[in-house]
């Protein structure tokens, strides 16, 4: 409300400032009267210039006789002008007190924001923060450790958020500060090991190495370190100590691992004849599916982001099942994804598109079919 | 509610120019005195509603108001207040706020302080005026709104550029704009008499004190902008001949050309079409200035902005006021009477050969800066044109230029005498030879062109001074009567003293920071020294330092000369967290006139450091030169004769002292 009545004020304001002028007859010198006090002063200027010696005798003589005739000249145009009655305004005054405040008004609406109340800093500190807004929650986080960077606990929480956000050097610096403040463990080394990896686009450095050394110290079944040192092996060129390594990790992996086909993966590039069976994506060498700490991560993520993560997990299993369509659980997942999703149309084009690709599979496409009547897509 | 408070005076700011710009206007052409009256309410009008307008945006910048989408882009709430306050103008949209400020600042000082100005001149004044402030006005409403308002606010601000968190970005820009959108003023006087049909001697009296007014604080801005290139950047070099460099540097060659020949046309009422010609081309050049600046076309630290539409929108305003402007004198130049006459070898003469140097000058600047951008633009390729180019170009213009500066005040009006001016100055002379002299007597074969130089800096400072003492016939008749015949002597004469004296100078720090400078770069550990010229530095250890918003180490270095400890530097290098920035920031210090700049590169974990140290002779001169070039106008501007166009209001019964 108040908002309203200082801009009703200031327009008023701006509408005196129009009005004013024309209600009241203004004094102020003619060109004439004005300039020929000019010339004047320029009469007396040019007899001092002439006692200090600045322009010669003669010269000065020219000059006086040039600036007399401007002098005489200014008289000319100069006939005492009777004051007229002055005009009505009216239209000026209907600009001043209509038009003035109407665009005022309009160009505003268009442009500002009345609604919205000013919210300086020091009051939003208590502030309860948006549902899901990450980067609130992150700035909350990063002032309270500009303000105490002792809090290990707070370095702690904000480093997987650092990750999901491919802040990774942000990470590694919230890792190092978790680790010096909190002390050294399996977890916080091989995490610090990973931000170090992907901060410099999944090359396991030496300093990341170090890292998964020292939690494999710690805990040398620590799954995390061993899935990147066998990395490691493989972009070290170590072929046949990466196989090995790829090997002991997935023989030891529960059947539900998160990253088991990830591993799987990496192993397929050393042994592209195997037989592998599970979901191994053919494309991708540093491709790894969410890691354990992705997982943790997604846990994180506002509604948006993990939706987008399954959209882009959906949206790998439809191209790896167009470049190999004979997995019929693959397209028993993808139908019952889309349909989460709230996509029957994508499942049925999916559908469709399993039938033109399975077309000389009888045997596989039937399986396919029967699952899509299952799911209630398949019915014409 | 007051950053919307702020944001609608800014409206009303707008929709009052475009009333300001038809209502006088409209009053001139029907000679209607309160029509014409409307201009000075509504340009002071204009003034208060930016000025509400720009403090409401500091009062968010201040508190920290993360609604505001320019203060997140810009701000972080552990910023120093300094800073957040100096971030106000140090982006795109805050910057154009200042600039409209400043605009409308001029308009409504016309407005108060101009009661002599003949009314219907004020009325066309300052309606051209306000067509300005309503185009840019508009430029801010539509395509870079500082007031856009952001819901849900994030919590945290963005920060800004490093290297603009720095105590010269909370002077540089406003005193820049102010000689900028200064020249404004003159343009505007000079379109007003294009369009009323009028230009005389009166004429050029009352748009003086404006062009002298805005050239002072364009001369301070420049300095000021060089200075703290050379002290940020941490190149040791003052002046690179960047565009955006050159962008300011033009309006000034005009506006100085403008300053000389306006004297012509006031004392003697020539060169009418020429001044006018300077006027709208000064000012042509600080928009082209501020288009090349802000539209993104330059990338530079500037370069704020590098959104297209808005330099396509600068360029329509540009091309709009510029061409305009051109038409406009095309139709009228035509009609203007010639002014007085003058000999070649005059004062006039003098005047006319300044301007002739100055407007080729820059032309030279013009041309250099803007042939890269044009062949990118046709022909994609890339050239950089850079000191070499300056140096052949607009070296030797300069050169004849500085040469004559002292003979133009000992000439005479309409007919000088060349021989006499020459003897007047045969101390001067002879001083410039006892520098070459003695320069060679000491140092052996130095560079001669060091040599010239130097003698040129001395022939322009003993020359200034020669014509002074020539005025009050110093040596010649007794002190008591030369003191006297100074004091009588107008201020505007001893404003041409000082100002010519401050070019000296600042030739001075130019040749000498070029030719007798040395650096070296080293790589130190603790304990280590370097050695320049007559100085050792000695590093003496890493110091941890924090600000608000930065950590970093800095490097204490101890000076020796001869054994004795003479300074310790500190220079650091900086982390900005938000966002993650490095900087380096140099650390100098000043002996005498010439300085010791001291500046880190990488810093390797066995703690050995890369520094970079420089031995700068004379180089504070060069601003120094600034500052009394501008001490020289403003002592020019304090000539009551020349305030504010106010000829004498009553005459004195005394007659004034032989002068």
């Amino acid at each position: 409300m108040l908002l309203w009545i200082v801009m009703a004020v200031l327009t008023a304001a701006a509408s005196l400032a129009v009005l004013i002028p024309l209600g009241r007859q203004p004094h102020a010198p003619a060109h004439a009267g004005a300039a020929r006090s000019i010339y004047r002063d320029q009469l007396d200027e040019l007899v001092r210039d002439r006692e200090r010696g600045l322009i010669g005798d003669a010269e000065a003589d020219a000059a006086r006789i040039e600036i007399s005739r401007r002098l005489l000249n200014s008289d000319s145009g100069a006939a005492a002008e009777a004051p007229a009655p002055p005009p009505a305004y009216r239209i000026e005054r209907l600009v001043a007190l209509v038009l003035l405040p109407l665009l005022a008004c309009g160009i505003y609406l268009y442009v500002g924001s009345p609604q919205l109340a000013d919210r300086p800093a020091v009051n939003r500190a208590a502030e309860p923060t948006a549902q899901g807004n990450v980067d609130d929650l992150i700035a909350k986080v990063e002032s309270h450790l500009a303000a105490n960077p002792e809090d290990g606990r707070g370095w702690e929480v904000l480093s997987p958020i650092y990750m999901r956000l491919g802040r990774f050097d942000d990470a590694v610096r919230a890792l190092g500060n978790a680790k010096r403040l909190l002390g050294s463990t399996a977890e916080r080394e091989s995490l610090y090991g990973e931000a170090l990896t992907r901060a410099s686009g999944n090359v396991v450095t030496e300093e990341a190495r170090a890292a998964f050394d020292r939690a494999l110290k710690f805990d040398p079944d620590d799954v995390r370190s061993r899935f990147f040192l066998a990395m490691a092996l493989g972009q070290a060129g170590q072929k046949d100590d990466a196989i090995a390594a790829w090997k002991a990790l997935i023989a030891s992996a529960p059947a539900d691992a998160p990253w088991l086909a990830a591993a799987q993966a990496e192993l397929a590039q050393f042994q592209p004849t195997s037989t592998v069976t599970a979901a191994a994506p053919t494309a991708g060498p540093v491709a790894p599916g969410p890691t354990a700490s992705d997982i943790a991560a997604a846990a994180q993520q506002s509604p948006a982001e993990r939706q987008q993560m399954i959209e882009g997990m959906v949206s790998g299993l439809a191209a790896r099942l167009d470049a190999d369509p004979k997995d019929t659980t693959g397209w028993e997942r993808l139908f019952r994804a889309y349909m989460v999703l709230g996509k029957p149309d994508e499942a049925r084009a999916a559908l469709l598109r399993a039938r033109a690709s399975l077309a000389e599979k009888p045997e596989l496409l039937a399986v396919v079919e029967q699952a899509a009547r299952d799911i209630g897509i398949g019915k014409d | 509610m007051i950053v919307e408070i702020g944001h609608y005076a800014l409206v009303l700011a707008l929709v009052l120019a475009l009333a300001g710009g038809t209502l006088p206007f409209w009053g001139a052409l029907r000679g209607d005195n309160r029509l014409m009256a409307v201009a000075s309410t509504t340009s002071v009008a204009q003034f208060l509603f930016v000025a509400v307008s720009f403090a409401a945006l500091t009062y968010a910048y201040v508190v920290s108001d993360f609604s505001v989408q320019n203060v997140v882009e810009n701000s972080h709430s552990l910023k120093p207040l300094l800073y957040k306050i100096s971030g106000v103008w140090g982006n795109h949209e805050g910057s154009m706020l200042l600039w409209v400020l400043i605009l409308v600042l001029f308009g409504a000082l016309v407005a108060v302080f101009s009661e002599n100005l003949p009314l219907k001149l004020k009325a066309l004044v300052l309606a051209v005026q306000s067509w300005i402030s309503a185009a840019f006005l508009f430029f801010i409403l539509i395509a870079s709104n500082p007031f856009l308002r952001l819901d849900p606010a994030p919590l945290q601000g963005h920060d800004l550029n490093p290297l603009l968190q720095d105590v010269g970005l909370a002077i540089h820009p406003p005193l820049l704009y102010l000689g900028y959108v200064g020249c404004s003023i003159s343009f505007a006087f000079a379109i007003a008499a294009l369009i009323d049909g009028r230009i005389d001697a009166a004429w050029a009296r009352w748009v003086r004190p404006w062009t002298l007014t805005a050239w002072c604080f364009l001369t301070l801005g420049i300095a000021m902008g060089s200075y703290w290139a050379y002290y940020e950047l941490g190149w040791g070099g003052w002046w690179f001949w960047d565009p955006v460099e050159n962008a300011s540097f033009m309006p000034w060659l005009a506006a100085t050309a403008l300053l000389h020949s306006a004297i012509v046309m006031e004392k003697r009422e020539a060169l009418k079409i020429w001044t006018i010609l300077l006027a709208i081309l000064t000012f042509s050049l600080s928009l082209l200035g501020t288009f090349l600046v802000r539209s993104g076309v330059l990338t530079s630290v500037h370069a704020f902005a590098t959104d297209p539409t808005r330099g396509i929108f600068i360029l329509c305003i540009l091309c709009v006021f510029i061409g305009g402007a051109f038409s406009l004198f095309a139709a009228r130049a035509g009609q203007l009477s010639q002014g007085g006459l003058f000999a070649p070898i005059s004062r006039e003469g003098a005047l006319v050969l300044n301007n002739l140097l100055l407007t080729a000058a820059c032309a030279t600047v013009l041309v250099g800066t803007l042939y890269p951008l044009a062949l990118e633009a046709l022909t994609g390729e890339k050239i950089s044109v850079g000191a070499p180019f300056f140096d052949m170009t607009f070296g030797p213009m300069m050169v004849p230029l500085l040469i004559a500066v002292p003979f133009g005040p000992l000439l005479a009006w309409k007919r000088g005498d060349i021989v006499a001016a020459g003897q007047r100055l045969l101390f001067a002379f002879g001083a410039a030879m006892a520098v070459v002299i003695l320069g060679l007597a000491l140092m052996g074969t130095p560079s001669a062109l060091a040599l010239f130089g130097v003698a040129l800096a001395v022939w322009l400072m003993v020359g200034a001074l020669s014509e002074i003492a020539f005025r009050i016939k110093l040596g010649r008749v007794s002190p008591a009567e030369s003191w006297r015949r100074g004091a009588g002597l107008p201020r505007s004469a001893w404003g041409t003293m000082v100002a010519h004296f401050g070019v000296g100078v600042t030739v001075l720090g130019i040749v000498g920071s070029t030719a007798w400078n040395s650096e070296t770069i080293v790589t130190l550990k603790p304990g280590e020294a370097v050695t320049i010229g007559s100085r050792t530095l000695t590093m003496d250890g890493f110091v941890p330092i924090s600000g608000g918003t930065y950590t970093g180490t800095g490097v204490r270095f101890t000076v020796r000369q001869g054994g004795n400890v003479v300074a310790t530097m500190e220079p650091e290098k900086r982390l900005y967290t938000v966002p993650n920035t490095p900087t380096t920031e140099a650390a100098i210090n000043t002996f005498g006139f010439s300085q010791l700049y001291v500046s880190l590169g990488d810093i390797s974990a066995d703690g050995s450091t890369v520094v970079r140290v420089y031995w700068k002779t004379l180089i504070a001169l060069i601003w120094l030169g600034a500052l009394v070039m501008t001490a020289g106008g403003m002592l020019s501007l304090s000539d009551r004769r020349l305030r504010v166009g106010a000829p004498k209001p009553a005459r004195r019964p005394v007659a004034v002292p032989a002068e």
